[in-house]
C-alpha cells in the first residue's frame, strides 16, 4: 500500500520494522539497529515529503535522497518497497547473489538509489552536487542526505558543511541520525561529536533538533527546512534510539551489526506487533 | 608552434568547450591559476566552483553534479587529487558518474617544489578501478583532442598533464583516438628494430630525441606514444613484439602500476616472450628542475639510449 494513503503512518512504520528484522534475519547479516532509529525518518520522507514518482524513478523534477549512512539500507529498501519503487516480496532478497538489494545501496542495481553509499562520510559532498545542479537549472527540487552520527567523524563531512553555505544551498537538507551508537561503542566514548548544534551553526547552517521517532514532529520539522530560502543549508538533529522498537535491541551495540536468529526475530516481531 | 604544458592547452580547451556546452562546469581546490581552469572561471563565473583547500569534497560534489546531468571536470595536482583515492573510488568510480579528473603537474616533471607535490603512483591507483579511463597526452594537439573527447565520453577520466612545457610531436591533423596507441617515430626502412620504445606524457621528447640518435648511431628503433593509458593499446604491444628485440617504456611515474606494468602485462597475457625494459621512478623523487630530475632518475635521452642497447642480464 502506498504511504501516501496511509491514514495511520505509525501502524505502517510497525510493518516495516517487521519487515526490517525479518530481511535481516532471511539474509543471516545486516544492521538492525541503526536501521530501525532511522525507519521514522526515511518513512515520512517517502510518505509525505519527497516530491517523487516511484514508477518513474528518473523523473527529473524528483527531490534527490541519499542516505549516507548506507549500512541502514533495509530500513531504505522498506521506505521505497511500500512507496511502489519494487513489490514488497523483493525485500527478503537483500543480501542474496543477484539481487538489487545489495548489502549497502547501489544506485546501479535499484532504480531510485540516488547514489550508491556506504563508505561513510561520502553522502553529503554528493549531495551538495546535486544541490549546486539545482540552483544552475534554476529548478525547486531538494536534495536530501541522511547521516549518521557516528559517519560524522570522517573529515570529508566537515569539508561539505563547509562548503554548503558558501554557494548559498538552501535546498539542502542534512538530517542527521543521532542514535549516539556506533561499533565499538556509544558515539560520546569512541570520538565524540557533541556539541553537534553547535558547531553546524558555526559552520553557517539553519539546525532543527527533534524527536527522531515522533513522526508529526518529524514532518513539521522536514516541511519547514523543505520552504527554506533564505541562503542557509538546513540540518534537521533527529534525535533516535539504536534499536528502536525491539527493548532487546534498544542502545544495545551488539545489535549495530548482528543478524537476528529466528528465535530472536519472532521475539522482536511479537514486541512490535504487541506495540499496536 | 611553441612549446606548451598539457595542463596550458586543457585549461584552453575547456574554455572552447565551455562555449560550445552549458553543461561543462569547473570544480577546484585552491589551485585553479595552476590547474589552468582560472580563465574558464573566468568567463563562466556561475559554472566554476571553488572548494577550498579540499578535495574529498570537491570530488563528491563533482560526483553529485555529473549524477545531476552535468560534465564537471575536477582539477588539482595529480597527487592530490588521487590522493584522495576512496571518494574516486565510491563517488567517481563505483557510482560510474560522468566526472573528468584532472591532475596536473604529474611526476618528477613539477620540478623544485619536490616529492610531496609530485603525483608518482596516481595512474598506478587508478587503473585498478574499473571503468576509469586514463589519458596521458604528450602535447598541446594531442591535449586538446583528449579533453574533447573527455567531454563527449560518458563515464569517469582521468586527465594527466604536466606543468612542464612541451614541443608539439604531433602534426596538425593527427586523430587521438582512445584506447590506441600512434607510432611517433620510426626508423626509416627498418624491418628490424634493437627496440620499440613506448613513452607516455612528461619524457615523450626524450625518447624522440633517442630514437632519432640510434639512428644515427646506425641502430633502428621506433617510439610508440601511450596516451591511452586504460583501456591500454596490447595490440600495438603485440606488434612490437614481432619485430623489436626488446620494449622499452619510459614514464614520468613509477614504474610499478603504470605504463610498464600495463606493457609487462600485454606481453606476458600473450605469451610474446620479448623483454621489457621499464624506465620510471623506483623511489620518492626531490627537488631541482624538472630536466636534472629526468637526468638523476633516468628519463633522459641518454638513458632512454643505453635502455636500448645495453645488454640484458
Amino acid at each position: 500500500m502506498p504511504v501516501e494513503s496511509a491514514r495511520d503512518l505509525t501502524s505502517l512504520t510497525r510493518q516495516m520494522r517487521v519487515d526490517i528484522i525479518r530481511m535481516i534475519e532471511a539474509a543471516g547479516s545486516g544492521h538492525p539497529g541503526g536501521s530501525l532509529s532511522v525507519i521514522d525518518l526515511l518513512a515520512v520522507l517517502y510518505g509525505r515529503v519527497l516530491k517523487h514518482d516511484p514508477a518513474n524513478p528518473g523523473w527529473q523534477e524528483r527531490d534527490r535522497l541519499i542516505l549516507s549512512k548506507g549500512h541502514a539500507c533495509p530500513a531504505l529498501y522498506c521506505a521505497m518497497a511500500y512507496a511502489g519503487y519494487f513489490p514488497r516480496e523483493r525485500l527478503m532478497t537483500l543480501r542474496k547473489l543477484g539481487s538489487p538489494l545489495q548489502g549497502h545501496p547501489d544506485r546501479k542495481r535499484l532504480p531510485g538509489i540516488e547514489f550508491s553509499s556506504g563508505s561513510l562520510g561520502q553522502g553529503l559532498s554528493a549531495g551538495l552536487g546535486m544541490a549546486l545542479a539545482a540552483k544552475l537549472e534554476g529548478k525547486p527540487w531538494r536534495t536530501y542526505v541522511i547521516l549518521g552520527d557516528g559517519e560524522l567523524q570522517e573529515g570529508q563531512c566537515w569539508e561539505a558543511f563547509m562548503a554548503a553555505p558558501k554557494f548559498g544551498l538552501d535546498n539542502l537538507v542534512a538530517v542527521v541520525d543521532f542514535n549516539n551508537g556506533q561499533i565499538d561503542g556509544p558515539v560520546s566514548e569512541v570520538m565524540p561529536i557533541e556539541p553537534l548544534a553547535e558547531k553546524l551553526k558555526a559552520f553557517g547552517w539553519s539546525v532543527q533538533t527533534i524527536d527522531g521517532h515522533d513522526l508529526d514532529r518529524i514532518e513539521a520539522c522536514l516541511r519547514a527546512a523543505a520552504a527554506a530560502e533564505e541562503g542557509h543549508p538546513q540540518a534537521v538533529i533527529a534525535k533516535t534510539i539504536k534499536g528502536k522498537g525491539v527493548s532487546f535491541m534498544e542502545n544495545n551495540i551488539a545489535w549495530h551489526g548482528s543478524a537476528p536468529k529466528k528465535a530472536e526475530a519472532d521475539r522482536a516481531v511479537a514486541e512490535i506487533l504487541g506495540g499496536r | 608552434m611553441a612549446a606548451k604544458a598539457t595542463r596550458e592547452a586543457f585549461g584552453e580547451a575547456l574554455v572552447a568547450l565551455g562555449e560550445k556546452n552549458p553543461s561543462i562546469v569547473a570544480l577546484d581546490a585552491d589551485l585553479s591559476k595552476s590547474t589552468m581552469t582560472a580563465a574558464f572561471a573566468k568567463k563562466f563565473p556561475k559554472r566554476h566552483f571553488d572548494f577550498g583547500i579540499a578535495e574529498q569534497n570537491m570530488i563528491g560534489a563533482a560526483a553529485g553534479l555529473a549524477l545531476s546531468g552535468k560534465i564537471p571536470f575536477a582539477a588539482s595536482f595529480a597527487c592530490f587529487l588521487v590522493g584522495r583515492l576512496e571518494p574516486i573510488r565510491i563517488a567517481v568510480a563505483y557510482n560510474d558518474s560522468n566526472v573528468k579528473l584532472v591532475g596536473t603537474h604529474a611526476g618528477l616533471g613539477i620540478g623544485e617544489d619536490g616529492t610531496s607535490q609530485m603525483g608518482l603512483e596516481d595512474v598506478g591507483a587508478l587503473r585498478s578501478l574499473p571503468g576509469m579511463v586514463i589519458l596521458q597526452p604528450a602535447d598541446a594537439v594531442e591535449t586538446v583532442q583528449a579533453v574533447e573527447w573527455a567531454a563527449e565520453h560518458r563515464g569517469p577520466v582521468y586527465l594527466r598533464l604536466t606543468r612542464q612545457k612541451m614541443e608539439d610531436v604531433h602534426a596538425p591533423d593527427y586523430k587521438f583516438e582512445a584506447g590506441k596507441a600512434d607510432v611517433l617515430w620510426t626508423s626509416e626502412g627498418a624491418s628490424h628494430f634493437q627496440a620499440t620504445i613506448f613513452a607516455s606524457g612528461g619524457p615523450v621528447p626524450q625518447a624522440l630525441a633517442a630514437a632519432r640518435d640510434l639512428r644515427s648511431r646506425g641502430f633502428h628503433a621506433r617510439l610508440v606514444n601511450c596516451c591511452s593509458l586504460a583501456p591500454f593499446d596490447s595490440d600495438a604491444v603485440a606488434r612490437a613484439a614481432q619485430d623489436s628485440e626488446r620494449l622499452v617504456c619510459v614514464e614520468d611515474h613509477n614504474v610499478v602500476g603504470a605504463l610498464g606494468s600495463a606493457v609487462c602485462e600485454a606481453a606476458a597475457s600473450r605469451g610474446l616472450g620479448v623483454p621489457v625494459v621499464r624506465l620510471g621512478t623506483r623511489s620518492f623523487g626531490e627537488s631541482a628542475t624538472a630536466a636534472e630530475l629526468y637526468e638523476k632518475y633516468g628519463l633522459s635521452a641518454d638513458h632512454i639510449i643505453e635502455a636500448c642497447l645495453r645488454p640484458l642480464g
